[in-house]
């Protein structure tokens, strides 16, 4: 594949890997958190821990949208589908997170609930066209990535008059997430979560730009490097990283030139203004209420916000106790310092959402790293 | 199936207009009529035409075993690059057979029919399966068919059963991988559930990628026949590569560890995947063999694939080692390691 196998080059992978261990300094440890699930599944897809040097560690961090969505939110969905005999329509790995009382969408679709997969915010909009006789109600989810397309159809919907499709949010925001992480006490005061530097997003940015990531850089002094979501793209900024930490820097750099520039992608940024607003507050999982992290419909679209249209009234619901899902978007414990990690909770039976989406913290480790933490006895 | 329709008075099967009805499955006339011009026709052998509920056959050769499987075929579309139901649901059984070490003798098949289904397109199925088991020389020897109303079935189901006969001392399955045997695929990984998908409604691509949907006796005969120790014969079907692998670490009691680099996957394939998400080596196939051989053998047996048609593109992949978690494990071309896991939930449904 031209323009792809490029960036997964296993000659230049073992160039990068020694570049890294002669750079890293013996004498300390360094931590970078790779904020985007898209990272996450790289890392393990290709194994890239595998060439990094013992004191470089990497943590997993909370933007893998799947993983962030609280219980509650989903319950909204079922509740709505069952209740008001409304059609669900969403992306794939929504179907398996679980919600209430051992429920997840998958589970409520089989006992009648119509709730459907779809790829994309276009094909719900086409059902609801194609089927005028059904409320038809699009899930969605996603940071500033998805944002644009869902703020679309929401335009398309106003435009068309389509009184039977809309929209219930819940679009988070990527910096007040990191905000959150540099702003909890394990990061600020503990000192237990040890924090050098992030990978920053990469479909993400392409939206957003590089710009709000400086705020990170000069208020937390943290240096920030924007990588693509190929594995050489990772290596490279994992090298980036180390550089600014022997140096003393703390700057927004960016490796991903092909794609992300300083501003972003004004075109998209403008729609979303005009269809979302902020919302004062959102729960996310495991960061819990965080402020100003997510958008709403604005109310000259509230026909198209499913939200409005059934007065939905959103319930939080806690995570299971004995699911660390929390602490590990967070950074603070990995998957398998949680008890039930491939015990109780597995990719089959997840019980919290770490386990639930391949970019997904716990998946990712079940899926592609356990062997390493069994050590290999002969049969 | 029965015969004993008297001709002449009886208007024949409108194969242009006609849509099968609740009484082609009635077991009156119009059901027997079915039988008679589309299915007796298609199929025609000197089993079928005894016309019994069952069908009398020769007993195998003596000190040979018999090896039966069953499958049921619900792929959605019906007709795809490639291939269709039909076809599919003739190799499909065949080669489970075949995997097993077996020369497959017989078929028999049921179908379940949607109220509504159009009669021309059941004889474009029917007449395509029996072009398969006429070219794999296994006849269908017996059936059945069902008619449910409409919304109750999507088109056509068929079920495939099918008879072979075993060497004596053959002994092929998934519980004889040994540490060291070497791991062979016969051809390039993902073909037909990505030829499936590229029609899915939601998702149709231009490709030019077919199902590579084959009957893989004569595949397998000829790899016997170069190395008759084979450990493990399997069709990657449902869950690809990775799941059957998983499956035989399992049942041997085995690790496996491939390289990344040294599976064939075709270019379009792997664009494909890429695109939506998918890993090639999960995707199904219908016309590829995974064998495990003793690694002495493994060149033999790589030459003897290669040397039959189906099998160009055969490559080894791997090895199998000692592993007490039965973990199959791959080195990336990136150069690190990790898991090849079983797969979780479903990633396509419906497509054999």
């Amino acid at each position: 594949m031209k323009y792809v196998d490029e960036f997964r080059d296993g000659a230049l992978a073992s160039k990068l890997a020694a570049a890294i261990r002669v750079e890293a300094d013996p004498a300390r440890n360094y931590a970078f958190m790779e904020f985007c699930g898209g990272h996450t599944h790289a890392i393990s897809r290709y194994g890239v821990t595998d060439l990094l040097p013992a004191n470089v560690r990497m943590i997993h961090g909370p933007g893998c949208p799947v993983c962030v969505l609280p219980i509650g939110r989903i319950d909204m969905a079922i509740r709505l589908a069952l209740a008001e005999n409304v059609t669900i329509l969403t992306y794939g790995d929504c179907l398996r997170v679980p919600a209430s009382n051992g429920q997840s969408m998958l589970k409520a679709k089989a006992r009648g609930a119509d709730i459907r997969m779809v790829y994309s915010a276009a094909d719900a909009l086409a059902l609801a066209q194609r089927e005028p006789e059904r409320q038809v109600v699009f899930f969605a989810i996603g940071f500033e990535t998805t944002t644009p397309p869902t703020a679309l159809v929401i335009r398309q919907a106003k435009a068309l008059g389509l009184a039977n499709f809309s929209v219930l949010c819940n679009h988070v925001l990527t910096p007040s997430a990191i905000m959150t992480i540099l702003e909890s006490p394990e990061v600020r005061e503990l000192g237990t979560v040890p924090l050098d530097g992030f990978i920053g997003p990469a479909h993400v940015s392409t939206v957003i730009g590089s710009r709000p990531y400086a705020f990170f850089a000069e208020e937390y002094r943290k240096p920030v490097v924007i990588a693509g979501f190929e594995p050489l793209d990772v290596m490279q900024a994992i090298r980036m990283l180390v550089r600014q930490v022997n140096e003393g820097r703390a700057e927004v750099e960016n490796e991903f030139t092909r794609a992300v520039t300083e501003d972003g992608n004004r075109k998209a940024q403008a729609l979303v203004s005009e269809v979302f607003e902020l919302r004062r507050s959102f729960e996310w999982r495991g960061l819990r209420e965080v402020p100003y992290s997510a958008l709403k419909i604005r109310k000259a679209f509230a026909e198209h916000d499913a939200e409005a249209r059934f007065g939905l009234a959103y319930q939080s619901v806690p995570d299971n106790k004995a699911c660390e899902c929390g602490a590990i978007l967070r950074g603070v414990k990995k998957p398998t310092d949680c008890k039930i990690f491939g015990t109780v909770c597995t990719p089959e039976n997840p019980m919290g959402s770490c386990m639930v989406s391949s970019e997904g913290a716990c998946a990712a480790h079940y899926n592609f790293g356990r062997f390493r933490d069994i050590p290999v006895v002969a049969a | 199936m029965s015969g004993s329709v008297k001709k002449g008075y009886i208007r024949p099967l409108d194969l242009k207009q006609g849509r099968v009805d609740m009484s082609h499955g009635g077991g009156g006339r119009a059901m027997a009529q079915l039988i008679d011009e589309l299915f007796a026709a298609a199929f025609a052998n000197e089993y079928l035409g005894q016309g019994d509920d069952g069908a009398v056959l020769p007993a195998p050769a003596a000190g040979e075993r018999l090896v039966i499987a069953t499958d049921a075929h619900v792929v959605s579309p019906l007709f795809f690059p490639g291939g269709d139901i039909g076809c599919l649901s003739v190799h499909g059984t065949l080669n489970d057979v075949a995997v097993m070490g077996a020369r497959p003798l017989y078929l028999a098949a049921s179908f379940i029919l949607e109220e509504g289904f159009p009669l021309g397109e059941l004889k474009r199925i029917v007449d395509s399966m029996a072009a398969a088991a006429r070219e794999a020389g296994v006849p269908v020897v017996t059936g059945d068919t069902k008619v449910v109303e409409q919304g109750k079935g999507d088109g056509v189901f068929i079920t495939t059963t099918g008879v072979g006969a075993l060497a004596a001392a053959r002994d092929i399955s998934g519980r004889r991988a040994r540490p060291g045997d070497a791991v062979l695929v016969s051809g390039t990984m993902g073909d037909h559930g990505t030829a499936i998908l590229s029609l899915r409604e939601s998702l149709a691509f231009e490709t030019e990628i077919v199902s590579d949907t084959a009957a893989l006796h004569g595949l397998i005969e000829a790899l016997l026949a170069a190395v008759p120790d084979v450990h493990v014969l399997r069709d990657p079907t449902r869950g690809g590569l990775a799941t059957t692998l998983n499956e035989i670490a399992t049942q041997s009691g085995v690790g496996i560890t491939l390289e990344e680099a040294a599976i064939p996957v075709d270019p379009q394939v792997e664009a494909a995947c890429e695109f939506l998400g998918l890993d090639p080596l999960y995707v199904a196939n219908e016309g590829k063999l995974v064998a495990i051989v003793p690694a002495e053998c493994a060149e033999a047996a790589l030459a003897a694939l290669r040397a039959h048609p189906l099998g160009a593109n055969a490559a080894r992949i791997g090895e199998i080692t000692e592993d007490a978690n039965h973990f199959v494990q791959i080195r990336t071309g990136f150069g690190g390691r990790r898991m090849v896991d079983w797969l979780s939930g479903e990633q396509l449904p419906r497509i054999c």
